[in-house]
């Protein structure tokens, strides 16, 4: 039986119309990256491709709900739509696809989108799961042991969630009050092994009680659902509260990664289901239902991003590799 | 000049330099109001408040993520394993994560963290509270990994660990904690990460040791001077980043090399001196690189006959020594 | 009933002494196996200290608050034989468990070898026989920079290996300046080199780089055989068929000397000094070929008489070109008369591999202090170069003084 979670003070947040136009301009142009790179790959330009389709609401109405610059943003190999909302361009993202010179958070020594960036408060450091959990529960240690009302947010995948050093940093960040959110993309497949293969429930938030913070559920295609419960756990942690739960409910279009054939272990049905929970669509028909989108104006975000998008690509394919000069450094200070 | 216990001179160490920086704190099982389970930590929870001694839960791989991770946020943490046989959970944060932190970032991240542990036989811990764990961590670029013998090196090299940018596996060998005494400058001194000290200067036979090891060597080179032979005993101190120029100088000097480690010989520490020295003082080579090593059983068993087996003495130290200058 | 004695345990990873801080028995207390004994304080815990034994306390050997390491002896109970005897298995157990101080382990580990690990080991690095001729990196590196020949080079390391402190040795033995190089002029003339003299070149390296030499010399009054020979020459010629000689004195004196004094009759090896059952005196020569060193065998079964004829035999042979194989081999000392070359000093180079050569110099007659007095006494100086491996200027000294004081006790009316 599924605890009914507890719940975060729902509708006191609600993000205003000009942000969300922004969030759908920033989910059109996520939206935009991640076909053209998953196009990359098939030209055999990006040699792996990890793809956020179906994940763009939870990630980019978490990120609006917090500072950037402040905050501390934990992320994983699926959070495309975390670093366009944070405000990586499509051109320095796409960089890191096709492993180019001058790609800024690694070098292009680490996989796309993965390393760091000082100013952003970004850490991607690892592809092995769930070892960033512990890592986001060391930097909210970092910020609370200073005074610092800074909040770090730590996202990881259903499949990170079976990770001892999941549970082990949950617990901790819950003795010590810890300002982090645990921000669950719960998609339903660890790679190919599904959901109840993975854990005798429909997700993780019950073991909140076991660690006697709250967890919240939330659709994670929903931006505004998304948008409300990362603000109230933000709300909490910066009060001193301690930790929260948020698990987003969201779906996986594609296999998951660009070396993976997801018809071996997924019914077409099944993906049929989930393409009808479409962040960017169901986005899209909320604002055209409030007026936030009058005339053209879709079609104007829609072309700018391709726009924007086309000339990435331009500019990516002419630039060069690193030089192999100075993959020596940066391994001791 | 104060004669101390090199739990001492750990404990002063780390209590030194949380006074002067506010960023370092420690983490670990125990060391709250128990002061560790060797003491390490005695009084400080008094002195610095349980915000900066925090007693953990026993994880010992979020002991080393969270480090990590407030590492990464500024802070200069000491994360305490209550035994180097209990590290092997820390592995993937340390190997996997610390290590690769500031290369996988283009040097963007940086993590100035100290993962301290006991480690080494001697004190009948039997197969799980025995082991000593530095080839596997010193096989990893990105890490350093120091190894103290003394007190005036371990208070010196831990309070460099903690001021150094990058991670540093601290492995202190617990038989010498109430073992060896040693005197300590009372006024402020750090030892460099990365240096080898010449415990011992001699000409005719180089020994290249380090940890609990230094003082059996030191022991068997003063019986062997006696005999006519004289023994230079090096003190690697860091195991990463190795000292190649003393090592080499000294090899240069002398023709014969003997490395001594309490740890098991293949593919240890051993090894990599060894092939150091015959990549860059092969002609000065006099006899066969000797090796001297726990033996390969996978830890320390427990009995006294059978721990007193495995260890390495100063008799041991010594016989190999003997066969060395007949060569 | 016995008196045991009882330690402070072994208690706590890494801890080496504790405090006694309050007996918890007094003298004459009968106390249980396992009864608590004394409170003992750790620097990591306090604990009750349980009784080992059964028996009665009779002393108590610490006072309470004292740091006692472990393993010491704490308090003394007397206790039956049959407790005694249970009691002295797990004494010898805790021996093993006491920490040392630094390198007094208990443990005695035999046969234990560089390689290999921790364990006992069973075999050593002795290198193979063959090694000998193999030159370790260091060794090659040495003989290639000071152009050196190696086969100059005696080995003093396992199974004669020249190790690469013999090479240093070698070399600073030989610092002089290298033969320069020397183009003969039109006028000069050279002079083949025989077999024979090179091989006296080559014994003479040899000798001189392998060998750390000693010197040393005494007078010896000679008088007395003077006086002797020049009584009866002419009778001994007579008898005898060859002339009596101070030589053979000499290497009669030798061979007495030597019997006395083994050690400089002996040759060096690296599994230790050989010394020479036989007495076989070689003796310098001069041939028209050069320097032959004929060697006379078992000096010591010989009178002087004797000793005279195999002088003459052997000279003759040297003389004419005569000399056989045995009769050059298997010397194990050797006199160099250089007495008859007008030499009254000199410093023989040691006939390799022998431990020593003791040159006989001229006779003069010379201006002597005896007593108060001063006398015409006729002197000859008897000098001795010795391997100083072998043997210690004492030894040399001894054996010197046992020649001259058999030169000098001749009884001048003696008649053979």
């Amino acid at each position: 039986m599924k605890k009914t979670p507890p719940v975060v003070g729902a509708g006191v947040t609600r993000p205003s119309d000009d942000k969300l136009v922004q969030m759908y301009r920033e989910m059109v142009l996520c939206r935009a990256l991640d076909e053209r790179v998953w196009m990359l790959n098939r030209q055999g330009k990006a040699a792996i491709v990890a793809s956020a389709q179906g994940h763009e609401a939870a990630q980019i109405g978490s990120v609006q709900a917090l500072q950037v610059g402040k905050d501390h943003f934990y992320i994983y190999y699926r959070d495309l739509a975390v670093l366009i909302s944070l405000g990586l361009t499509p051109t320095e993202i796409m960089l890191g696809f096709t492993a180019k010179a001058g790609e800024p958070l690694a070098g292009a020594r680490q996989f796309p989108t993965h390393g760091a960036s000082k100013t952003l408060n970004l850490v991607n450091l690892s592809n092995v799961v769930g070892t960033q959990i512990p890592q986001a529960v060391g930097s909210a240690l970092a910020s609370k042991m200073r005074g610092e009302d800074a909040v770090t947010i730590v996202y990881f995948g259903d499949g990170a969630s079976s990770v001892g050093d999941c549970h082990e940093a949950m617990n901790f960040a819950a003795i010590h009050k810890l300002p982090v959110i645990f921000l669950c993309e719960n998609n339903g497949y660890a790679i190919s092994v599904p959901l109840s293969k993975q854990m005798a429930v429909d997700g993780i938030v019950s073991r909140a009680d076991g660690y006697g913070i709250p967890g919240v559920v939330v659709d994670g295609t929903d931006i505004m659902a998304v948008y409300e419960a990362t603000s109230e756990a933000a709300t909490r942690a910066r009060d001193g509260r301690g930790p929260t739960i948020v698990e987003t409910m969201v779906e996986r279009y594609l296999p998951h990664t660009s070396d993976d054939d997801d018809s071996l272990y997924r019914e077409q049905e099944d993906l049929e289901e989930a393409r009808k929970r479409d962040p960017v669509r169901i986005l899209q028909e909320q604002l055209i239902g409030a007026g936030l989108l009058p005339g053209d104006t879709d079609s104007v975000i829609r072309n700018e991003a391709k726009r924007v998008i086309n000339e990435a690509t331009d500019y990516v394919d002419a630039a060069p590799y690193p030089e192999a000069t100075d993959f020596l450094d940066h391994v001791y200070s | 000049m104060t004669v101390q216990t090199v739990i001492e001179a750990v404990r002063d160490g780390m209590q030194e330099e949380m006074r002067r920086d506010q960023s370092v704190f420690i983490m670990g099982e125990d060391i709250g109001a128990r002061g560790g389970v060797f003491l390490a930590t005695d009084g400080f929870v008094g002195e610095f408040g349980e915000d900066r001694v925090i007693d953990t839960p026993l994880a010992e791989s979020s002991i080393a993520g969270i480090a990590l991770g407030a590492a990464m946020n500024g802070m200069r943490p000491i994360a305490e394993i209550e035994f180097a046989d209990f590290i092997w959970p820390t592995v993937n944060q340390i190997v996997g994560e610390a290590a690769r932190a500031r290369y996988g970032t283009l040097g963007q991240m940086c993590v100035p963290m100290v993962l301290r542990a006991p480690q080494g036989g001697g004190v009948r811990g039997g197969l799980y509270h025995s082991q000593s764990v530095e080839a596997i961590f010193a096989h990893t670029p990105g890490l350093k990994v120091v190894t103290p013998s003394t007190p005036y090196d371990a208070k010196g090299l831990l309070k460099s660990a903690i001021r150094d940018d990058d991670p540093v596996v601290f492995l202190e060998y617990k038989r010498t904690y109430r073992l060896v005494r040693g005197e300590v400058p009372d006024e402020e001194y750090t030892v460099p990460l990365g240096v080898a000290d010449v415990k011992l200067p001699g000409d005719d036979i180089t020994v290249i040791t380090y940890g609990l090891m230094v003082h059996h060597c030191i022991e068997a080179a003063r019986i062997i001077g006696n005999e006519g032979v004289s023994v230079e005993v090096i003190d690697l101190r860091t195991i990463r980043p190795l000292d190649n120029d003393v090592i080499l100088a000294s090899v240069e000097k002398t023709g014969k090399v003997l490395i001594v480690h309490e740890d098991t010989k293949l593919l240890g520490v051993g090894g990599e001196v060894s092939a150091i020295i015959a990549e860059h003082a092969f002609d000065y080579l006099d006899a066969p690189i000797v090796r001297l090593a726990g033996p390969e059983i996978p830890a320390m068993p427990f009995s006294p006959t059978l721990e007193a087996a495995f260890l390495i003495d100063t008799e041991k130290v010594s016989a190999a020594i003997r066969n060395l200058a007949r060569y | 009933m016995p008196i045991i004695q009882i330690d402070l345990p072994q208690v706590g990873e890494s801890v080496t002494q504790a405090i006694l801080e309050k007996w918890l028995k007094q003298v004459g207390d009968h106390v249980e196996k396992y009864e608590p004994l004394a409170e003992i304080v750790t620097d990591k815990v306090s604990m009750e200290m349980p009784c080992p034994v059964n028996g009665v306390l009779t002393s108590l050997l610490v006072d309470p608050g004292t740091t006692v390491p472990m393993g010491d002896p704490i308090a003394q109970f007397e206790v039956t034989t049959e407790e005694q005897a249970s009691n002295n298995p797990s004494a010898e157990v805790a021996d093993l468990t006491v920490p040392d101080r630094i390198g007094s382990m208990d443990l005695t580990v035999t046969n234990v070898g560089p390689t290999g690990s921790g364990g006992p080991i069973t075999t050593g690095t002795d290198p193979k026989e063959a090694s000998r001729q193999r030159y370790s990196p260091a060794v090659l590196r040495l003989a290639q920079e000071h152009n050196l020949d190696l086969s100059s080079v005696v080995g003093t390391g396992i199974s004669g290996r020249i190790t690469r402190k013999d090479v240093q040795a070698h070399i600073n033995e030989n610092r002089s300046p290298k033969p320069i190089p020397h183009e003969p002029e039109s006028s000069d003339q050279i002079v083949p080199l025989t077999a024979v003299r090179r091989m006296i070149a080559d014994n003479m390296v040899r000798s001189t780089t392998q060998i750390p030499e000693a010197w040393m010399t005494q007078e010896v009054d000679v008088t007395n055989i003077v006086t002797l020979r020049d009584r009866c020459k002419d009778e001994f010629e007579q008898q005898h068929g060859v002339r009596l000689t101070p030589l053979a004195f000499a290497l009669k004196a030798v061979s007495e000397a030597l019997q006395t004094n083994p050690m400089v009759n002996s040759v060096w090896s690296d599994n230790g000094i050989i010394l020479k059952k036989q007495i076989n005196i070689s003796i310098a020569v001069a041939s028209p070929k050069g320097l032959l060193v004929p060697v006379m065998h078992g000096v010591d079964h010989l009178d002087v008489a004797g000793i005279a004829k195999a002088i003459s035999s052997l000279a003759s042979k040297a003389l004419n070109d005569q000399l056989g194989v045995e009769d050059v081999q298997g010397g194990t000392f050797t006199v160099n008369n250089t007495g008859a070359l007008g030499s009254t000093m000199g410093k023989g180079i040691i006939n390799h591999p022998q431990a020593a050569i003791l040159n006989t110099e001229a006779i003069t007659k010379r201006p002597v202090v005896i007593g108060e007095s001063i006398a015409i006494r006729s002197m000859m100086n008897i000098c001795l170069t010795f391997d100083h491996r072998i043997i210690d200027g004492a030894e040399a000294g001894s054996f010197v003084s046992a020649v001259k004081q058999w030169l000098e006790a001749i009884d001048p009316d003696f008649r053979s």
